[in-house]
């Protein structure tokens, strides 16, 4: 039997073993109940959102798409995150426990490779999910009549999903921490409670109560992304952030037009930055 | 090929192996044998990299822990049981397997082909037996046709049938000039597996010697439980007792102490001195 001399090949992440994990993961949410309840339950709320919506829209303060649109605002910043959440959450610790995550990393697969093509094929399925959604109540609102906005209603649709992504990158977050993925879905259903109700009420009504800047009031709103995310929602299809009082004039006044494209911006850095920490937990942490 | 050297793994204040040592030659069959907790896993999952280590692994010339993917290129790993991947079927596990070493289709069918999978190619993971669920591990382990094999447990969760074609099946494997590297810890199979035995306790190297040595250079004991024709277990244990065998009788028949590999001692013993035997029980 001859010496075996291995040659060493690059530990770069390659795209196309990226796109293969992807596309398995993206499989995987198909074939799962839990991904089909979840686009069920927000493309149904949705459709009856736009379905509700509309009949008023001649006594509301938006037109037909705008109406729609504030309709499922509010919709997508409770179960948004919660999908999010939650898929990420399950990712990485289901797979540590059931031994999937040794098998894929039997392979000669990176952990960049792995963790990417999770994150890319649980972004996709997400994207499946919101714009499904989104889609629908859109073409209900336009077979009813409406038309006007439908820029600011991409745009919301657009920023739902980057919440949707936002909130996978911190579930993912916490299943590189959890041991279990029941520990994961506990801990992420305990972010939600936190960026959904805490955030918003608690922290909120604090920083009114305890009579924080204008500038700082504002600054409070976007350092939570739920926040970031109605807000920049608003913002898209209403110009104001009244609901935010005189932070919300300070920030009009401040920044004018260019308030919409920051308040996007905060929100697309909301995308990112869990989804960086959890690369950087799950490539440099211990064992699988 | 394969050189271990002073491996040792912490898991916080607790060592699961220490100062592990091994050289592997190429075509070489080695067993890393021993009880549950003993480290065996844990050597395995450092080869391919699952856990960080101290110490040194090189795998043909390249240290694992600098160049993973290209070690882990030359290896294929057979897990203890294939229990995730539930909703997919056997074809589309082995495609997403050949998908992450750049293997064609074609090659999902050769492999399917040589273990025997094809006609359940189409059935989900979840439906499968446990022996079919183990070929299908080996068949994914295959797919790059590796150089190095590591086997962990895979026999430790089959049935006596399914058993008996996993080892046939090894058999094949061992003969093929691939490295093996199988944990286990039932003794019996080694001898048919391997032409090493690294015995492993507490994290620790014990011995390391041929697969025939090894009861012996461990004082591995067995006992037999013998149920004799007739009622006759007080003359059997008599005639064991002559023998010089430790033997006791218990409500069914007599227990009697033997060499893990040298039961048919006892039995010849009791067939010399004329006594029937109805039948036989191995105790561990």
């Amino acid at each position: 039997m001859t010496s075996l001399q291995l040659e060493a090949i690059s530990e770069r992440a390659q795209p196309s073993l990226i796109a293969a994990i992807a596309k398995k993961e993206i499989a995987e949410a198909f074939r799962s109940k839990w991904f089909w309840m979840w686009t069920l339950a927000f493309a149904g709320l949705a459709v009856f959102m736009a379905t509700v919506a509309l009949p008023g829209s001649q006594v509301a303060e938006f037109g037909s798409f705008g109406r729609t649109a504030a309709s499922l605002v509010a919709l997508a910043q409770i179960i948004v995150p919660l999908m999010g959440l939650t898929l990420g959450a399950s990712s990485i610790a289901g797979q540590r426990e059931s031994g999937a995550l040794r098998f894929l990393l039997s392979h000669p697969v990176s952990r960049s490779e792995a963790f990417l093509g999770t994150y890319v094929g649980l972004a996709a399925a997400l994207a499946a999910t919101v714009f499904g959604g989104f889609g629908l109540a859109g073409l209900i609102t336009v077979v009813q009549g409406g038309g006007a906005d439908a820029g600011s209603f991409v745009r919301i649709a657009v920023l739902s999903w980057l919440l949707a992504v936002s909130m996978l990158g911190f579930g993912m977050l916490v299943s590189t921490f959890a041991r279990t993925a029941s520990a994961a879905l506990g801990i992420a259903v305990f972010v939600w409670l936190l960026f959904t109700f805490v955030g918003d009420l608690g922290v909120m009504g604090s920083a009114l109560a305890t009579r924080v800047p204008t500038w700082g009031l504002l600054a409070t709103a976007v350092v939570n992304p739920v926040e970031a995310f109605r807000l920049a929602s608003l913002t898209a299809f209403s110009g104001s952030l009244d609901v935010l009082g005189p932070a919300g004039r300070y920030a009009v006044d401040t920044f004018g037009d260019q308030l919409g494209w920051m308040l996007f911006a905060t929100v697309a850095l909301w995308a990112v930055i869990p989804v960086v920490l959890a690369w950087f937990r799950f490539t440099r942490g211990g064992d699988v | 090929m394969i050189e271990i050297t002073s491996l040792t793994k912490r898991y916080g204040a607790i060592e699961v192996v220490s100062e592990f040592d091994l050289d592997v030659s190429p075509g070489e069959s080695v067993a890393l044998w021993g009880p549950n907790g003993a480290g065996k896993t844990t050597v395995v999952r450092c080869l391919l990299g699952l856990v960080t280590y101290e110490g040194s692994i090189t795998v043909g010339g390249l240290d694992a822990a600098e160049h993973g993917k290209a070690v882990r290129g030359a290896m294929g790993y057979v897990p203890q049981e294939l229990s995730f991947y539930d909703d997919m079927t056997v074809y589309e596990l082995l495609d997403y397997s050949a998908s992450l070493r750049f293997l064609s289709p074609q090659r999902v069918d050769e492999v399917c082909e040589t273990v025997h999978l094809t006609d359940h190619a189409d059935k989900r993971v979840r439906e499968l037996s446990g022996g079919l669920k183990q070929r299908l591990g080996i068949a994914s382990a295959l797919l790059p046709d590796p150089p190095i094999l590591l086997l962990d447990e895979p026999t430790s969760n089959l049935d006596a049938r399914a058993r008996e074609s996993a080892i046939s099946l090894l058999e094949d494997l061992r003969h093929s000039g691939r490295t093996l590297i199988i944990t286990s810890h039932h003794i019996e199979e080694m001898a048919m597996l391997v032409d090493r035995v690294v015995a492993m306790e507490a994290g620790r190297i014990q011995v390391i010697c041929g697969p025939s040595d090894l009861a012996d250079e461990l004082g591995l004991k067995a006992w037999l439980h013998v149920i004799m024709n007739n009622g006759d277990s007080a003359t059997a244990l008599q005639v064991l007792h002559e023998q010089g065998f430790a033997a006791r009788m218990n409500s069914r028949g007599v227990l009697v102490e033997v060499s893990a590999q040298g039961k048919g001692e006892a039995v010849a013993a009791l067939q010399e001195a004329g006594l029937s035997i109805r039948d036989l029980e191995v105790w561990r």
